[in-house]
C-alpha cells in the first residue's frame, strides 16, 4: 500500500473512534508538553547562565601575574620555570607582546589604588580602579545611569551606587536590601570630584636620602633578595612619593555591586584605564617591594588578557606561560558548569519523559483495544488482499499520526506552560527588585525533536499491537460474529 | 468454450487436507479432497454445515493453508507460497463474496470498493472511476456515499460483489452468498454472479447448502460430507433447460453421475 493511502486510512480509522483517539492523543500531548517544558527550562537556564557568564568576562579572561610576584597564582609553574627572581617583569613590553598573541582581544593591566575623593569639600576614601573602554559591554554597566567614558584618558569617573549614596549623605536603612538608582543619584552626574592620590616620581638620585614626604627603595630590595636568595639587581630603583590632585567629572552611576566585579577589587570609583597609567600612582606593591623596578620601568601587578572565545583560552594560556608568566583562568570552572547543565537537562528530560512513558502505555492500550474491536475489519482487509505488512503498517501509521498530532499539541501546550512559568518567575523577580529574565527557551531543534520523539515513541508503542494485528488469522477473524 | 481453457482461473486440489487440533481431538475439516475446476467453469460445492465446504473454499481463497496436499490455482501451488505471495494472490487473482457481506462498516460503499485497489496500489483517480463504475454495474450507482448499515442485505451483497470484482480477478469464490437474504434477493445476487461467469469468463466456485439454487445456475455440482467429496454431477442449469438445447454451455447430459463414495 502506498504511504499516502496508509496515512489516509490511518487518519480515517482514528476519526472513527474519535473520543478514544483524541484522549490518547491528548495523553501524548501532555507527555510531550511536560518534556518540552522541562527541557526548555533547562535550556533557558543554561542560556541565561552562559549569557551572564560570557558578559561577566569570567570565561574569556586570563589573569597574568609575574612569577616574581608573591601573589602569583600558579605555584606549579613556579616550580618548573625559571626561579622567580630571574623571570621577566610584567611590564609594558610584556603587555604589548601578549596583546599581539593570536586570538587575544586585549591585554589590560589591573590597576587600582586607594584614593581620597573630595566631593563638596568632604573627604571620602575609596578604592579607585581603571577601566578599559572595552568594559562598556560588560553586564556590570547594564543598568547604568549616565554614559560611559568619552575616551580612554578623559577626566571622568563612574561611581558605584553605594559610594554615590555616601557622597550624597544617604544612609542605608537596616533591612533594606540594596541602594536604588534614583533622581538623587541622577543629580550627581555632571558634578565635579577631586581625586587625591600619591604619585610615584622616579628620582635619579642615590637612594640614601630623600627630602620629599615619603621614601622607599633599598630596604625592600634587600628583603626580596634575602627571601628568594636571588642576585641583587645592579641598580636599585629610587623614587619619591608626591601627593597630587585631579579634578574629575562624574559621568555615570552604576548599581553594580562592587563585589560582583572581578579585577576591580571592590572598587567604588572607576576612571579610564589610560588615565590611571598616566597618574603613576604609588601602588601598595611598590611599597612591599615584591615588584622592584628596573630602570624605573613600571611593572604591573597583574594583567587581564581577554581572549576572543572561551575555547581558545587554553592555547593562549599556554603561550603566555611560555613567555614566563603565571596565568590563571577559571576554564575548569566552566567545564564543571557545563557538566552541571548537562546533568540538569538529563534529569529534567527524564522527569519530562515519565509523562510520555505513561502516554506510550496509553497508545499500546488504545491500539490493542482497536485490534479487538476491528478484528473483523482486519480479517476483511486480509481477505481482499492486504498483506501482513500492510496491516502492520496501517497500525503503525495510526500510532504515528497520534504521535504527530500529540507532539504538535504537546509543543504548543509546553510552550504555553513555559511562558506561564516564565511570567510567574518574572513576577517574583520583580518583587525582589531584580530585572526580569528570560528563563525559557524553546529552540527550533527542541520543537522538531519533541515532535519527532513523540512519533518515534508512539510507533515503538505501536509495534506490539501492529505485530499482533498482522498475525491475525483471517479465517478466525471472519468467523467471529 | 475456448476461453475456458486458459490457465488463468484453473483450480486443482491434490489430496488436500486441513486438520484442526481441538484439545486432544483432531478435526478433519478437509480430508483429502482432489478436485479439478477448469477455467471459466461454474461449480457448486454442496453439503450440510460442517461438511468442510467453507474450509475448502478458504484453502482455495488462500485465506488458510492446507495441513497437507496441494492447492494449485493458475498453475501455482498455494501451499508453497509465502504469506506475502499469498496476499498478492488474494489481491489480484481471487474475489470473495461472503455470507455476512463483510463490508467495512465505517466506510462508504465507494471506499469499500476502492479498498482492494488501494492494496493493489492503483492510481487514486483511476481507482475512483473504477469503483464508481463497478457499483453502477451492480445497480448501486446512486448510493456511492452510503454506509453499509444504511442499505438492505441485497444491496450490501451487491456492493460486496462489486468489491470482489475490483481488481479483476480470474477466480470468483462465493461462500453462501444468499444465506442472509430472502430467496428473491438471493436469486438477484446469483444472477449477477452468473453474469460474471458468463460475460467475464471468470471461474466461479459457489458454496451453498441449497441444492435447488445450485441446480439452477451451476454447470457442475460437487457434494461434500465430513471433509470428503461424496459425489459429483454435471448439471445443465435450469434456465438453459428452458431454452431447450440452445447455445447453452452445459454439454454434459443431465443426471450424469460421476460421484465416488469412499
Amino acid at each position: 500500500m502506498k504511504a499516502d493511502d496508509l496515512v489516509d486510512l490511518a487518519a480515517r480509522n482514528l476519526r472513527e473512534s474519535m473520543l478514544r483517539s483524541s484522549l490518547t492523543t491528548l495523553g501524548i500531548g501532555v507527555g510531550v508538553a511536560s518534556l518540552v517544558a522541562m527541557l526548555s527550562l533547562g535550556i533557558g537556564l543554561q542560556q541565561l547562565a552562559d549569557r551572564r557568564l560570557a558578559r561577566s568576562g569570567l570565561f574569556d579572561t586570563i589573569v597574568v601575574t609575574s612569577r616574581r610576584s608573591l601573589r602569583g597564582f600558579g605555584r606549579a609553574d613556579n616550580r618548573n620555570g625559571a626561579p622567580p627572581a630571574e623571570s621577566r617583569p610584567l611590564d609594558e613590553k610584556a603587555r604589548a607582546e601578549m596583546a599581539r598573541l593570536p586570538n587575544v582581544l586585549e591585554a589590560v593591566p589591573d590597576l587600582h589604588f586607594i584614593g581620597e575623593v573630595r566631593y563638596e569639600g568632604k573627604p571620602h576614601l575609596a578604592m579607585v580602579a581603571g577601566l578599559p573602554l572595552s568594559a562598556r559591554d560588560k553586564d556590570a554597566f547594564d543598568n547604568m545611569q549616565g554614559r560611559f567614558f568619552s575616551s580612554d584618558a578623559a577626566d571622568e569617573a563612574i561611581l558605584q551606587i553605594q559610594f554615590a549614596d555616601e557622597l550624597l549623605g544617604i544612609h542605608q536603612k537596616l533591612g533594606e536590601s540594596s541602594s536604588k538608582l534614583s533622581g538623587q543619584t541622577q543629580a550627581l552626574i555632571g558634578k565635579e570630584l577631586t581625586l587625591r592620590y600619591a604619585e610615584r616620581v622616579p628620582s635619579p638620585a642615590a637612594p640614601e636620602s630623600k627630602p620629599v614626604p615619603a621614601e622607599e627603595g633599598g630596604g625592600t630590595g634587600d628583603r626580596s633578595g634575602a627571601l628568594k636568595d636571588a642576585p641583587q639587581p645592579p641598580v636599585m630603583a629610587a623614587f619619591s612619593v608626591v601627593p597630587r590632585e585631579r579634578k574629575l567629572h562624574i559621568v555615570a552611576v552604576t548599581d553594580q555591586d562592587p563585589e560582583g566585579m572581578r579585577g576591580a577589587s571592590g572598587a567604588r570609583v572607576f576612571i579610564p584605564l589610560q588615565m590611571v597609567e598616566k597618574l603613576h600612582v604609588m601602588l601598595p606593591s611598590g611599597l612591599r617591594g615584591s615588584e622592584p623596578d628596573f630602570a624605573n620601568v613600571p611593572a604591573y601587578l597583574s594583567l587581564s588578557v581577554r581572549v576572543n572565545s572561551a575555547d581558545r583560552v587554553e592555547s593562549v594560556q599556554d603561550a603566555i606561560r611560555k613567555m614566563g608568566f603565571s596565568t590563571f583562568s577559571i576554564l575548569d570552572a566552566t567545564r564543571g558548569l557545563q557538566r552541571f547543565f548537562a546533568v540538569l537537562d538529563l534529569f529534567l528530560g527524564i522527569f519530562g519523559s515519565l509523562a510520555l512513558a505513561v502516554a506510550a502505555l496509553g497508545i499500546v492500550n488504545t491500539l490493542v483495544m482497536a485490534i479487538l474491536e476491528r478484528r473483523r475489519e482486519i480479517g476483511i482487509m486480509k481477505a481482499i488482499g492486504a498483506s501482513d505488512g500492510d496491516v502492520k503498517k496501517l497500525f503503525l501509521a495510526e500510532a504515528a499520526v497520534m504521535g504527530l498530532v500529540g507532539g504538535m499539541l504537546g509543543v504548543a501546550l509546553g510552550w504555553a506552560m513555559g511562558r506561564l512559568i516564565n511570567a510567574g518567575a518574572n513576577v517574583y523577580l520583580h518583587r525582589q527588585n531584580l530585572p526580569s529574565e528570560e528563563l525559557w527557551a524553546v529552540p527550533w531543534w527542541l520543537v522538531a525533536g519533541a515532535i519527532g520523539f513523540a512519533i518515534v515513541i508512539s510507533m515503538i508503542s505501536g509495534l506490539y499491537p501492529a505485530a499482533r494485528a498482522a498475525r491475525l488469522d483471517p479465517v478466525q477473524a471472519l468467523r467471529y460474529e | 468454450m475456448t476461453e475456458k481453457s486458459r490457465r488463468a482461473g484453473t483450480i486443482r486440489t491434490e489430496a488436500v487436507c486441513r486438520h484442526y487440533q481441538m484439545g486432544d481431538a483432531v478435526i478433519r475439516a478437509v480430508d483429502g479432497i482432489s478436485l479439478e475446476v477448469g477455467a471459466g467453469e461454474f461449480v457448486a460445492l454442496l453439503g450440510s454445515s460442517g461438511s468442510g465446504k467453507s474450509s475448502l473454499l478458504n484453502l482455495i481463497a488462500g485465506l488458510d493453508r492446507p495441513t497437507s496436499g496441494a492447492v494449485i490455482v493458475n498453475g501455482d501451488n498455494l501451499a508453497e507460497m509465502s504469506s506475502e505471495e499469498l496476499s498478492r494472490y488474494r489481491r489480484h487473482s481471487v474475489g470473495i463474496v461472503f455470507q455476512a457481506f463483510n463490508l467495512v462498516g465505517a466506510m462508504t460503499l465507494l471506499e469499500n470498493v476502492e479498498l482492494p485497489m488501494r492494496f493493489a496500489e492503483t492510481e487514486r483517480g483511476q481507482r475512483l472511476a473504477l469503483a464508481r463504475e463497478a457499483l453502477q454495474r451492480v445497480g448501486l450507482g446512486g448510493r456511492l456515499m452510503h454506509r453499509p448499515g444504511q442499505l438492505s442485505g441485497g444491496e450490501q451483497q451487491r456492493a460486496a460483489l462489486a468489491r470482489a470484482l475490483a481488481n479483476r480477478p480470474s477466480l470468483l469464490l462465493a461462500d453462501e452468498p444468499t444465506g442472509n437474504l430472502d430467496s428473491h434477493t438471493g436469486n438477484e445476487i446469483l444472477d449477477l454472479l452468473h453474469e460474471c461467469n458468463e460475460r467475464l469468463g471468470m471461474t466461479l466456485l459457489l458454496v451453498t447448502h441449497e441444492r435447488a439454487l445450485a441446480e439452477r445456475y451451476a454447470e457442475r455440482l460437487v457434494f461434500l460430507a465430513d471433509g470428503k467429496v461424496v459425489g459429483e454431477q454435471a448439471n445443465v442449469p435450469a434456465f438453459q433447460r428452458v431454452a431447450a438445447g440452445g447455445s447453452g454451455k452445459g454439454t454434459a447430459g443431465p443426471q450424469t453421475q460421476e460421484g465416488e463414495r469412499r
